[in-house]
């Protein structure tokens, strides 16, 4: 699927941002994850007549990130480490124990679509172990039954977690003239006007 | 600068990196990813070497570093060593060693180096990774991305010098490979030069996989003949056979690359369906009989006697851009100098006048590709038309800030590189070239009614005004519904700039050499006119007579034959019906002329309508000679394989028919040799084309005189202006001065449009048919038009339509293309089964089409 008519004008500004529009390839690559739930070929496509940029230098750009995804996935990603920290903690354990309990193969995805099994390396969090993520949120300590009330509370929608590709609840919109920018050299000395002030605004 | 390689004191440029520096004075640091046309990436890190600057050695990758005043490198110490061992182990834990049955082992970078450098066991037992073996991804280029190294080369080449970056690397770390978009193929005009320098046997095409073995080849430095930038080439064979073609790295013309034309366009060469021995049939009384094959006696004798029957103005020979130098020599000798007819032309209406390419002031392609210089382009898409010179020009845009102002009918594969970009109205290209020259001298100028805005014009005159190191300007037949005329008035109206120089582009493959050798109507060898007195000596005692009257051009010649004019029409390499702008024209000439020999490699369509005789003629790669490039840089073109059968080399075949008509009249010409020194002995412009010149520039060539910046101007300029316009049979009146406004074509009545001819790479051509890398690859018939025409047509896109003019129609799909202006409608010359010349009468300066559905 391409870009919606209202993300692609959400994608002209990014790309007004930028100096060249091609800076603006991951930001719109993450706009149409938060769309698809994953990176479509037509958004791809898409997103290189954007930019100016060929469909293959998309793809090879995207590729080299993780978070980027060519495949449909779940609504909600799990990684379990399984990196020597969680490995002696018993996450080899409950990878197989997460496999068994949804019924998929590690790397898929269950019938509803709901949940994406995938096995991680250290994601930095070894005083948890054995831990994993949901759609990039921690979960520390998790015993077997931590695990199967997760997919429960994720199949019930009890848990405050967006879907998978969602960037971000709140978006930011900061006017014009309190943008940071780029500052000319010769204004270089002085922080810009809203700098250690509180009141920024953070509009939803 | 000095610094010093192993102990040993070497002279560096600044700016150069290490690796060239050391190359340079002999030592070769191994590489796999540095390539010299290309920009360092430092990826396969094998050209580590010990470097100190002044704080130690240390080990630095030498394709990255650039020389600099002390340097120390140590390229044979323990340390290096082990750094080279270290990284080609590491290279080859993914490798699948599967040398025995790859195509690159004999001649693999990865294997030699491993020889020389590398670790000679493998310490790595686990599994390698493992991928599907080949992906085609392209028609011909196939990917093994087993035998990867991830060095870059084909993807920096597709994108830094092709433009075309449609492979990529895809995936990170252990997981990263080469590869397409999902259903985008390496569909580059340029993808075979990937193959070749592809340093292992990742990238292999489809000509030459599995064919040969590296040790089995023998090569021969040539030309390339499919067009007219003259690309070197190492051509190489086995057991008596052309395998495959590589580009060689001429500095002046091709920077080692080729189109895929060019390097698979051999292919056609070993077709099942070459000539291989004259044949002959019976035209008479209107049906044909069956074609028998002959002896060359009784094929020779049979044109030698029509020739001698008639007067010689009514004998004519089309073509011979095909031949070498020393066969249009002789071709030129045996039509004017033996038989005295100067109805010769090696254009087939699809060329400028001789006049203007030859006698205005030559660029070279480096002269047009110099740094900071300004290029305008009045002619065809360099893109489709002559490809390596699109890479040239492309280089110098995007590296060496060489500013483009086009102006041409419709968007080329330089459009979104150009600076400016002016679409004139189909005829309309000369008066806006008079008010583009008049802005930029501070003359007041109309902007008329060229279509293009005065803004424009003005943005424009301003970059060429600023261009004070001169300007070159690519100069050809953008759009080959448009008369000569028009590209030629354009000319002219350019040339009032002060120091501008013309690289013409004129697209047949050896057409400036045709020029040179006098196969063209008026003209002798070496830019002498019939007329003129130039070398009058030399030329007499070579040649037996002269014509006694000027002649006619290829539109002429076939108006004349269609009339009852012509009793003896000779096709030397040519396809009239298919190359000629005419169509219509070239039937009816071919049907008219009494008898229609062919001197060709294959039974084209013309000479399946027409001829009775058809002689066999050696192709390149087959015969010895050499070549004449659209700068006029002339480099040998040669020999590797016997041509098929009994064919003959063409400059024999003119030399058989010329000692049939005049016996004694080729005496010692029994060589190329011998022919070129003749050719240098007659033509001032040749005299630089000695033996030794030759070998002493195997690889660049030799600049003709008057070629370039550096030549002296051509012979043939006289009084400021070269003389334009011949006065034949039909030719519209000379454009001299500034074209008069008051004849500018009108613009359309509402829903026709102007037609726009222009070629694409592959085409329908006769080669290309025979080729069978290019099947499939021309473009289908399409009616190109504005999207804002297609909106206010009632047709949509993708509807059959067909495309009519006052003198024919051709089939086509309606397509919707920014790059047309509103009011033009382009379609591809030569589409299968759509030949645009359908479409196109002789001699008008612009064809109005409509379109209707069917």
């Amino acid at each position: 699927m391409t870009l919606s008519p209202a993300n692609e004008a959400l994608a002209a500004e990014i790309i007004s941002w930028f100096p060249r529009s091609r800076s603006a390839l991951i930001p719109l690559l993450h706009l149409a994850q938060e769309q698809d739930g994953y990176l479509t070929d037509d958004a791809m496509r898409h997103i290189g007549e954007l930019v100016g940029a060929t469909p293959a230098e998309v793809k090879g750009t995207a590729g080299f990130y993780e978070m980027f995804r060519f495949e449909p996935v779940g609504t909600y990603m799990i990684n379990v480490c399984t990196n020597i920290s969680c490995l002696l903690w018993g996450g080899e354990e409950l990878l197989h124990h997460a496999a068994e309990s949804l019924g998929v193969e590690v790397g898929g995805t269950t019938d509803d679509g709901m949940i994406t099994l995938e096995e991680a390396e250290c994601i930095a969090a070894c005083t948890e172990a054995p831990c994993l993520q949901v759609n990039y949120r921690y979960r520390g300590r998790v015993t077997h039954d931590d695990f199967d009330r997760l997919v429960d509370d994720l199949r019930a929608s009890r848990l405050d977690i967006p879907r998978h590709g969602a960037l971000s609840a709140v978006r930011q919109s900061i006017p014009a003239e309190r943008l940071a920018g780029v500052i000319p050299p010769e204004q270089a000395r002085e922080a810009p006007v809203w700098l250690g002030r509180n009141d920024v605004e953070v509009a939803g | 600068m000095e610094i010093t390689v192993d102990g040993v004191a070497v002279q560096a440029t600044p700016g150069e990196m290490l690796i060239e520096a050391c190359e340079r004075s002999g030592t070769y640091i191994p590489r796999f990813c540095y390539h010299s046309r290309m920009s360092p990436v430092g990826m396969c890190r094998m050209c580590l070497v010990e470097v100190d600057t002044g704080r130690g050695f240390a080990l630095q990758p030498s394709c990255m570093v650039p020389v600099s005043e002390g340097m120390k490198v140590s390229t044979e110490s323990e340390v290096t060593k082990k750094a080279q061992d270290g990284v080609l182990e590491f290279l080859l834990i993914n490798h699948p060693l599967d040398c025995p049955v790859c195509d690159k082992g004999g001649e693999c970078p990865l294997q030699d180096q491993t020889m020389a450098y590398g670790p000679g066991e493998t310490r790595f037992v686990e599994e390698k990774r493992h991928f599907a073996k080949p992906i085609a991804i392209s028609e011909t280029v196939y990917l093994d991305r087993e035998r990867c190294i991830l060095c870059d080369r084909c993807t920096r080449f597709a994108d830094e010098v092709a433009g075309d970056a449609l492979i990529q690397f895809m995936g990170r770390g252990n997981h990263t490979e080469v590869n397409t978009f999902p259903d985008e193929p390496f569909a580059s005009y340029f993808s075979g030069n990937t193959v070749q320098i592809c340093p292992v046997g990742a990238l292999t095409a489809a000509p030459y996989r599995f064919k040969a073995r590296p040790w089995d080849l023998t090569e021969t430095l040539s030309t390339a003949w499919v067009d007219s930038v003259g690309a070197r080439v190492a051509v190489q064979a086995s057991r008596n056979r052309v395998l495959r073609v590589l580009g060689a790295d001429a500095d002046a013309v091709n920077w080692g690359w080729l189109t895929d034309k060019e390097r698979f366009g051999f292919e056609a060469l070993n077709s099942a369906e070459r000539l291989t021995a004259p044949m002959l049939r019976d035209a008479a009384g209107g049906g044909v009989s069956e074609w028998q094959e002959a002896g060359w006696g009784e094929a020779l004798d049979r044109i030698a006697g029509a020739v001698g029957a008639v007067p010689p103005e009514r004998v004519a020979v089309l073509g011979g851009a095909r031949l070498t130098n020393e066969a249009q020599y002789m071709w030129a000798k045996l039509a004017k100098g033996v038989i005295g007819t100067d109805n010769v032309d090696a254009q087939l209406g699809d060329g400028l006048d001789p006049a203007v390419v030859l006698g205005l002031p030559r660029a070279t392609i480096d002269d047009a590709c110099r740094p900071g210089g300004t290029v305008v382009l009045i002619g065809p898409d360099p893109k489709e038309e002559l490809g390596t010179l699109y890479l040239r020009l492309r280089h110098g845009i995007v590296n060496d800030g060489v500013k483009l102002i086009e102006v041409t009918p419709c968007e080329t594969g330089l459009s979104h590189l150009a600076q400016h970009s002016l679409r004139p109205r189909p005829g309309t290209a000369a008066q806006l070239v008079s008010a583009l020259v008049a802005a930029a001298v501070g003359d007041g100028f109309e902007a008329g009614s060229t279509g293009v805005d005065r803004s424009e014009i003005e943005a424009a005159a301003q970059c060429l005004a600023e261009a004070d190191d001169g300007v070159t300007a690519v100069l050809g037949r953008a759009s080959l519904a448009e008369g000569a005329e028009v590209v030629e008035a354009a000319a002219m109206e350019l040339s009032a700039l002060p120091s501008v120089r013309f690289l013409p582009a004129l697209r047949r493959g050896n057409v400036m050499g045709a020029l040179e050798a006098g196969l063209a109507p008026e003209l002798l060898p070496g830019r002498v006119r019939l007329d003129g007195v130039e070398d009058e000596g030399s030329l007499a005692e070579a040649w037996p007579r002269r014509p006694a009257a000027a002649g006619l051009d290829a539109a002429s010649v076939l108006r004349a034959a269609a009339r009852g004019d012509i009793d003896v029409l000779v096709l030397v390499g040519a396809d009239p019906l298919n190359d000629f702008i005419d169509r219509d024209l070239a039937y009816r000439g071919l049907r008219g002329a009494s008898l229609v020999a062919a001197v060709d490699m294959f039974l084209n369509d013309s000479a399946t309508l027409a001829a009775e005789i058809v002689l066999a003629a050696a192709g390149p790669t087959e015969c010895d000679g050499t070549f004449t490039n659209l700068e006029g840089r002339v480099s040998p073109m040669s020999r590797k394989v016997t041509p098929p059968g009994t064919s003959r080399p063409d400059w024999m075949i003119a030399a058989d028919l010329a000692e049939r008509l005049k016996p004694g009249s080729t005496e010692g010409l029994d060589s190329p040799q011998a022919i070129r020194a003749e050719l240098a002995r007659v033509s001032s412009v040749h005299s630089s084309l000695t033996e030794q010149a030759l070998q002493e520039n195997p690889v660049e060539g030799v600049l003709l005189a008057g070629a370039g910046a550096t030549g002296k101007a051509g012979g043939w300029r006289r009084s400021g202006r070269p003389t334009m316009g011949r006065s034949p049979v039909g030719r519209t009146e000379p454009a001299t001065g500034p074209a008069g406004r008051e004849d500018l074509p009108e613009p359309p009545p509402d829903g026709a449009f102007l037609l726009v001819a222009t070629r694409t790479m592959y085409d329908d051509g006769t080669m290309l048919r025979h080729c069978p890398s290019s099947q499939g690859l021309a473009p289908a018939a399409s009616a190109r038009i504005n999207p804002a025409d297609l909106d206010r047509s009632s047709l949509g896109e993708g509807a059959a339509v067909r495309v009519v003019s006052d003198f024919g129609h051709i089939e086509a799909t309606l397509t919707a293309d920014r790059g047309v202006p509103a009011g033009s409608l382009r379609v591809h010359w030569l589409a299968p089964g759509s030949p645009a010349n359908s479409l196109i009468a002789a001699g008008t300066d612009v064809t109005a089409v409509e379109v209707e559905a069917r």
